[in-house]
């Protein structure tokens, strides 16, 4: 490669990398950011992005650069020179995105740990999704549901145990984690709340988790994103983030209901 | 090689043909009229065995449609219809002892129209077979798509009813993978595959036109389940959703049967073609990329279709014989379902793609004159993605509810994919530097294909790494990934191939304008309609849902008016297509000056597409390299063993 044709791939590149760069930055991409988690998850999307606007910068300004400067003449039926490969540039392009790879492995893996961590003061929440609607348990303190057991709900009965409250929306105390344990009376449904970013499929028969900690208060969509029959595009309700006052007023009010709908 | 060759030279001497049957004798003679009382035969046969096993063993009702319309119409009345047509006549008379008819020839070649209606064991002929059947699938399937996007036009439910709408994406996915990409590769590879290594026909023909004649069957039942009514569980058909979906749900499963039989046995032809066919002196490091990328997709196809065979047995067994695989209650597992369904279901989005990496690497190097870049590393790298393949299914389950642990081993295979493709990708581009770039429609393709390919490819990484795929997940954003990936790359490079082979197949040349106009209509609308939904997606709006909130309502019409663009844009290729195959200009042997072997012989090829096995002397690549030379073919031996002698002499 001539030191003329690399300087001007160069620039071309930098046009294609600013372009870039303003569709990530001028276009809304991401929902409000409301939880500790969807800060970690935004923080390796722009990583991301960022490794993958220099990808595509290069690529697309290797792309333009020879679409232009290589176009045969019309009368032009000769070939182009034989070059049958380069082993340095070959070990370059093996080895540069082999590291990059791994530099998003290893932040990925960080962020997912991190999101993955229960703190000893979570609040513990049961999920039951069913055709096609949700239904949030808060078992009373002392009861916390495992790996296997729900501790609200008897599998085999489907009945809500005493003393655990239910709510059609899900509520939740700013600025403190929650474990969310999900399941599923019938068929899967997955639990999203886009501003959360937190996403966890409900599993008929198993007993899936994730952690919330809510940063802003607010109401904020929560929908169902697995396919779950005729219903599913209206299988959505509310998440509710208040103060931890709030939030205790609202827990004490709920009345507990002897069987679930 | 001295059998294949003796074998061919027989061919210009034709055996007579078979004598006419006449008469009520034509009932019996294979073909169409068999089929049809063959198809009816067999399809009471299975109405008989079904009804007859529920009154002797006393269940209750004894017409139960269920298992008789499985067993009957999805499973007998298909068999009755392919020994009908003649697919098995030669193997079951050799089974029962009968004379086997001398192989005539008569089922080679077509002189007529007609003969492309029967059962044919030319690969050329099965070759336009696929992929004219695919392209009334992907019309079909297209069709759908459009009525998709007219109910996704606005965000309240007005066009059609939320059964049909699952049913519409459904059918729509499930007919372009299954009925379409892949089948449309193995048409286009049957055509030139075994030409390219030099060989005269697959090594096992008959086994082709079997291949060939299970597809319009799968094709046949995934339309028809919309009146059943369709199956509507996604085309992932995630259990334990799909053992509750109506009927049509079990048309689905058995077509998948009937798609991946033929896929098989296509898969394990062009093994067999590749690993005992090629033509003296191609090695492995002289193959074609085309010819390496079958050989790995044909790898990927016999190890990992049985997996969805499995799967989709699993549910249907769960409908139709109240087995419990699925059912929680009574101790079934549906996350099996999804392990077992993506251990194929992931390696099928290489099968869906190695082939155009093929058609791709083909394409560049002749239309930029210049030798592929690295071609020993371009083979490697489809072999490393054939391998680490098999190791990242899990990736399309980060938020379903598996072990959490097994969350970083896939994500570091997903994204280690990344390098062999982006070896790929960089490679091509390298070809075309500082060649002599030929923009002719099936360039254009392929230079559209590795553009939008490294989109799908960039947000593939962002899928790869579980906390972005966390929060996108089943969301638009999918949707717009596995588009750029399957549209931008599968059916870009499926397009390449149709152009850059349509002179070779058809004997006549394509209009070059209306074939550019298409490229930049379909290229365009396709960016317009796709691009939208990654950010709609990274919003909120989830897939398969056919009404969402007013704040996506501006992006969905204008993504739902770029897809009719997008629909129409066809109707220019289908029209190019059929007048220039009816009246285009006369097609030169080789248009496009290749130097692989398919374009050394007559547009169209001769029956047996060699006079005489060609002797193959270097790499398929050598644009630019004075006096080099791919293949010697017909009798220029001698010349060549002179010219060779005296460069040796200077």
């Amino acid at each position: 490669m001539r030191a003329g044709s690399l300087i001007k791939v160069l620039l071309v590149s930098l046009v294609f990398a600013a372009l870039a760069t303003a569709v990530a930055i001028f276009i809304p991409w991401l929902p409000d950011q409301s939880s500790k988690e969807a800060e970690r998850i935004d923080f390796v999307f722009w990583f991301v992005t960022a490794i993958c606007i220099a990808i595509f910068a290069v690529v697309a300004a290797i792309s333009v650069y020879s679409l232009f400067k290589f176009r045969a003449r019309p009368d032009d039926d000769s070939d182009g020179p034989p070059i049958h490969g380069h082993t340095g540039i070959e070990i370059a392009w093996t080895a540069i995105p082999l590291v990059l790879v791994i530099a998003m492995i290893i932040v990925s893996s960080v962020a997912l740990a991190q999101n993955d961590r229960v703190p000893d003061n979570a609040l513990r929440v049961e999920v039951w999704g069913q055709q096609f609607a949700w239904t949030f348990l808060y078992p009373p303190s002392g009861k916390v549901p495992g790996e296997d057991e729900m501790a609200c709900v008897e599998r085999d009965a489907g009945r809500i145990v005493d003393g655990c409250k239910a709510s059609p929306n899900l509520r939740l105390p700013v600025d403190r984690s929650t474990r969310l344990y999900l399941s599923s009376r019938d068929v899967i449904h997955s639990f999203w709340v886009p501003e959360f970013r937190q996403k966890q499929d409900a599993v008929p028969g198993i007993t899936t988790e994730i952690t919330i900690t809510p940063t802003e208060t607010g109401s904020y969509r929560l929908i169902c994103t697995e396919l779950c029959g005729l219903g599913h595009a209206l299988m959505r309700t509310r998440a509710i983030v208040t103060s931890a006052a709030d939030f205790e007023r609202w827990v004490s009010s709920r009345t507990t209901p002897g069987g679930m709908s | 090689m001295t059998a294949v060759q003796d074998h061919t030279e027989e061919h210009d001497v034709h055996a007579p043909p078979p004598r006419r049957r006449t008469g009520l004798w034509r009932l019996l003679a294979p073909g169409w009229l068999r089929a049809i009382w063959m198809t009816a035969l067999f399809g009471a046969l299975g109405v008989g065995l079904v009804v007859g096993i529920r009154a002797s063993a006393g269940w209750r009702p004894i017409i139960d449609w269920e298992p008789i319309i499985t067993a009957a119409f999805l499973t007998a009345a298909p068999i009755g219809f392919l020994a009908g047509i003649g697919a098995f006549d030669y193997w079951l008379r050799w089974a029962f002892g009968f004379p086997t008819q001398p192989e005539d020839h008569s089922g080679h070649g077509a002189k007529r129209w007609t003969d492309y209606f029967r059962i044919n064991t030319d690969h050329k002929v099965i070759g336009v077979q696929y992929v004219v059947t695919t392209v009334f699938f992907f019309l079909a399937g297209g069709m759908l798509a459009m009525l998709v996007r007219a109910e996704l036009a606005r965000p309240e439910s007005d066009f059609v009813d939320s059964q049909t709408y699952n049913e519409l994406f459904t059918a729509h996915a499930a007919l372009m993978i299954f009925l379409f990409v892949i089948p449309a590769f193995a048409g286009l590879a049957n055509y030139v595959l075994p030409i390219m290594i030099g060989a005269p026909d697959m090594a096992f023909p008959r086994l082709n036109a079997l291949s060939y004649w299970l597809l319009p069957i799968a094709g046949t039942m995934m339309l028809t389940s919309f009146f059943f009514p369709g199956f509507g569980a996604g085309w992932t058909n995630y259990a334990p959703l799909s053992v509750d979906q109506p009927f049509g749900n079990v048309f689905f499963s058995m077509a998948v049967q009937w798609a991946g039989a033929s896929s098989i046995m296509t898969a394990l032809n062009f093994l067999v073609t590749i690993i005992t066919m090629r033509a003296p002196g191609m090695t492995f490091w002289r193959m074609p990329l085309l010819v390496w990328a079958n050989f790995t997709t044909s790898l990927l196809v016999v190890i990992a279709t049985p997996f969805i065979a499995g799967s989709q047995f699993f549910v249907m067994f769960d409908r139709v014989m109240h087995t419990n695989f699925f059912d929680v209650v009574n101790g079934g597992y549906p996350l099996g379902y999804q392990h077992i369904f993506w251990f194929y279901s992931h390696p099928a989005v290489y099968i869906m793609m190695l082939p155009g990496f093929g058609i791709a690497s083909e394409v560049i190097s002749s239309m930029s004159r210049k030798p592929i870049f690295g071609y020993r590393l371009m083979a490697l790298s489809l072999v490393a993605i054939l391998i680490l393949g098999f190791s990242v299914w899990a990736h399309h389950m980060f938020v379903a509810g598996m072990a959490p642990w097994l969350r970083i081993p896939m994500m570091i295979t997903t994204l280690l994919i990344a390098v062999p493709t982006g070896i790929k990708v960089f490679s091509w581009l390298a070809t075309t530097w500082e060649g002599r770039i030929n923009f002719a429609t099936p360039m254009l393709w392929a230079l559209g294909f590795v553009s939008m390919f490294v989109i799908g490819g960039l947000s593939g990484i962002f899928l790869g790494a579980v906390p972005i795929d966390i929060a996108t997940s089943d969301t638009y954003f999918v949707v717009a990934h596995i588009h750029y990936v399957l549209l931008g790359g599968s059916l870009f490079t499926i397009f390449a191939g149709f152009y850059y082979w349509f002179p070779k197949m058809t004997g006549r040349m394509y209009n070059e304008t209306l074939g550019k106009v298409h490229f930049w209509m379909t290229f365009l609308a396709f960016n317009a309609t796709f691009f939208p939904m990654h950010i709609i997606g990274v919003q909120g709006q989830p897939r398969r849902v056919y009404t969402y909130e007013d704040q996506f309502s501006e992006w969905n019409i204008f993504i739902s008016i770029s897809s009719f663009v997008l629909g129409a844009s066809f109707i220019v290729f289908i029209y190019n297509m059929i007048v220039s195959w009816a009246r285009g200009p006369r097609a030169p042997a080789n248009p496009w000056r290749a130097n692989t072997l398919e374009w050394q012989v007559s547009s169209p090829p001769p029956t047996f597409n060699f006079d005489e096995i060609p002797q193959v002397v270097g790499n398929p690549y050598e644009y630019g390299v004075p006096g080099a030379k791919h293949a010697i073919l017909n009798g220029d031996r001698e010349a060549a063993t002179e010219t060779a002698t005296e460069e040796v002499r200077r």
